[in-house]
């Protein structure tokens, strides 16, 4: 992974006594809350429901052992033992006080992490395939590319007061793992006709009040065009995006109130003046130099264990369920990529304890080369571990309660922190996730499911992705009730999709019975293997309301 | 109001003219864009020495060639948080090849007299008690940055070069 140099660390340290400074003044009352908070948020700092929260970016989901370790003592030392991964590869504390949030970030700098730009109107963290250089169905590792546009993004003085926030997602790979349709920028690395690799360019996705998703800008683009024709976006993008309501403020309103079309023309006409710009080269050496960090790792010369494990997963069926759902093929023979399910039953997704991250940090130096991934649905990955060791792992995992057999199934479920600790929230979602994984516990349940994603927001700005949730799920707030509406049919993937809303909300006490009936009704009209995506592509949305709303299906509350 | 330029606190020679009815012809003014639009001539024959104010949402473009007769670019920040005008001054310094004082003016912070400068801002209107300490507090926060910009700084690229050499 990407090693800081001594201008990285300069940077990062200048920023770090920079925000040292500024909290004394903000201690002292030199400066009031209303003037501290535009210095606190480019820092990653929130003030939520009960503390302030600090979030720290994972540069495109890549952690070390050594830096997840520092974690865990940030977690102890200054939190309250744990932390949680978000659904931008990041980690959040919830529970920090303000004098000690410079000596958080300046623990941090040791480490090569920061927090600059995880929140505010500017560039967030990039994010990627949390199986980038691992993945069967990669063309190149979209890694480099993360790094080159992470530095040209921090600090980046024109772009740092946007109309809003703006989201970039890199894939490389076939399958999109990274919700790339779903982000301000998308990039998907991609050959043209001659077979040289380039970008898709991908503008205007997005979700929150307005969901959108992206739409091609650009089919191809050379890698040499790619800081231009980022300026490019970001400029049109900050002289015309709406500053007058910060709910459309995104881009995706002003690509769609333009049109694609003529948000393209307006695009291309500025890339054309800056296209040849010598501040805008991508410096081929810059570029070898940061791949270099990302070469493949010395891989053993390893066979497929196929025999073994086939012989362990026959005698062991709970091996064979975590086998099935969390183990994914590597590009290597002899390797696997395991996820690490932080979606065990009764806990609040994406959690993880200092003791587990220890342990995990342990782990990942045993059997995984001592890095792991992050991934957007909140969950972690060894990218490189020995099939001949799956099984060790498997045990180690389960004794830290991180081996629950249940990636891409219902009870692998992303939500936001919900009412519990953001002050938007108009309700909880982290009790509705906990409901639903204890109601779906049994792994050869989920298994004959199969794939079906469940996404929960606790309001409007949809930090859940309850849009793109097969299940999606959000909760609304009527005469300070909380009461959750289920949207069916979205997707992040590559067949991008809108969910679409089944009916009125209902009880969060009605939920795991509503999901029960969804699900019953999906076994009964599945044809052979077909995920519950497409079958409910195939026969709409009138069975699934009937399975819901229908007489005397579900108990049924009106709501006001 | 005292202004910061190129790190020291100098007076402006310029009054605002904005309210001002008839425009002043025999003194240095700064004038908004309507202003200019409509006594053009009258203030070219003033032959003093020319400002203008341009908000947010008026790209400097708009002056064309009519650029080279202002020795002050005023661009307003109507809020903090607008960042159109780092955009605007880019796009002055960069690409309409503007060398004269390039201020910034309205809701200008101490904390982004940074990124304004990189941007090409030379002149800081900081409505703070005191605001050369404002700039002397931030002047030297950051020494690497990312990014090339029209402002001549080396990215922290060419300095890993300059290193290894």
């Amino acid at each position: 992974m990407y090693r800081y140099d001594e201008f990285d660390h300069t940077l990062v340290a200048e920023r770090v006594a920079v925000f040292r400074r500024q909290v004394e003044r903000r201690l002292t009352g030199d400066i009031t809350e209303d003037q501290f908070k535009p210095l606190r948020l480019p820092n990653g700092l929130y003030l939520q429901l009960h503390a302030y929260m600090l979030r720290i970016n994972v540069p495109y989901g890549c952690l070390s052992s050594r830096q997840l370790r520092k974690l865990a003592f940030i977690a102890r030392r200054f939190d309250r033992g744990f932390g949680h991964f978000t659904t931008r590869q990041n980690i959040q504390f919830n529970w920090i006080r303000l004098d000690e949030a410079p000596d958080i970030l300046a623990e941090l700098a040791d480490v090569e992490m920061n927090t600059m730009q995880s929140s505010g109107n500017c560039v967030r963290n990039i994010t990627a395939d949390q199986f980038a250089g691992r993945a069967r169905d990669e063309i190149e590792d979209p890694r480099p590319w993360c790094e080159l546009i992470r530095q040209w993004s921090i600090l980046h003085p024109e772009f740092g007061y946007l109309p809003r926030k703006f989201k970039i997602a890199v894939t490389g790979a076939a399958s999109d793992r990274a919700a790339v349709k779903f982000h301000d920028v998308g990039l998907y690395l991609r050959r043209n006709a001659e077979g040289v690799i380039g970008f898709e360019v991908i503008v205007g996705g997005g979700q929150g009040r307005t969901p959108y998703v992206g739409l091609t800008i650009r089919e191809w683009l050379a890698k040499e065009d790619l800081f231009s024709y980022l300026e490019a976006i970001l400029r049109i993008y900050n002289l015309g995006g709406r500053r007058d309501n910060p709910n459309k403020a995104r881009i995706k309103i002003q690509v769609n109130a333009l049109g694609i079309d003529e948000f393209r023309r307006l695009v291309e006409e500025e890339w054309a003046e800056i296209k040849a710009s010598p501040l805008l080269n991508v410096d081929p050496a810059e570029v070898a130099r940061i791949t270099a960090y990302f070469a493949p790792p010395a891989w053993e010369d390893l066979p497929e264990e196929t025999v073994a494990l086939d012989r362990l997963r026959k005698a062991q069926p709970a091996f064979d369920a975590w086998y099935r759902a969390n183990v994914v093929g590597h590009r290597t023979p002899g390797y696997a990529i395991v996820n690490l399910s932080l979606k065990s039953p009764g806990i609040a997704p994406g959690d993880l304890t200092a003791e587990q991250m220890d342990r995990v940090a342990d782990l990942a130096d045993r059997f995984s080369l001592g890095e792991l991934r992050v991934s957007h649905r909140q969950n972690l990955v060894f990218t490189d571990v020995r099939q001949k060791e799956l099984h060790e792992l498997w045990t180690e995992l389960a004794r830290i309660s991180l081996a629950t057999a249940n990636i891409g199934t219902l009870t692998d479920i992303v939500a936001c922190p919900g009412l519990d600790f953001c002050s938007l929230a108009n309700a909880r979602a982290i009790p509705v996730a906990q409901d639903i994984s204890r109601h779906f516990s049994d792994a050869a349940t989920l298994q004959d499911i199969g794939e079906l994603t469940i996404n929960i927001s606790g309001c409007m700005n949809a930090c859940g992705h309850h849009h793109v949730g097969h299940i999606g799920i959000l909760g609304v707030e009527k005469k300070g009730q909380e009461f959750y509406q289920l949207t069916l049919g979205g997707s992040s993937a590559e067949d991008a999709a809108l969910g679409e809303r089944l009916g009125r909300a209902i009880s969060a006490d009605e939920v795991p019975a509503a999901i029960e009936a969804l699900v019953a009704r999906y076994k009964s009209l599945r044809s052979g293997d077909e995920r519950f995506l497409d079958t409910w592509r195939r026969v709409g949305i009138e069975p699934f309301q009937d399975a819901v709303y229908g007489e005397g299906v579900t108990p049924r509350r009106e709501v006001a | 109001m005292a202004l910061i330029r190129n790190g020291k606190l100098v007076d402006d020679i310029h009054i605002d003219a904005r309210t001002l009815d008839p425009v002043p012809v025999d003194q240095p003014v700064i004038v908004s864009l309507l202003q200019w639009q409509a006594h053009r001539d009258t203030l070219l024959a003033g032959k003093q020495s020319l400002g203008i104010r341009l908000q947010s949402d008026q790209p400097p473009a708009l002056l064309g060639a009519d650029l080279r007769h202002f020795a002050v670019v005023a661009l307003e920040f109507p809020k903090f948080r607008d960042g159109r005008a780092y955009t605007h001054a880019r796009m002055l310094r960069e690409r309409l090849g503007f060398r004269g004082e390039l201020r910034a003016v309205g809701d200008v912070l101490q904390e982004q007299l940074n990124y304004m400068q990189r941007c090409g801002f030379d002149t800081f209107e900081i409505s703070t008690a005191d605001p050369l300490a404002a700039w002397q507090a931030i002047e030297n926060d950051h020494t690497v940055w990312y990014q090339a910009t029209g402002d001549g700084r080396p990215r922290a690229l060419e300095l890993r070069r300059q290193q290894a050499r």
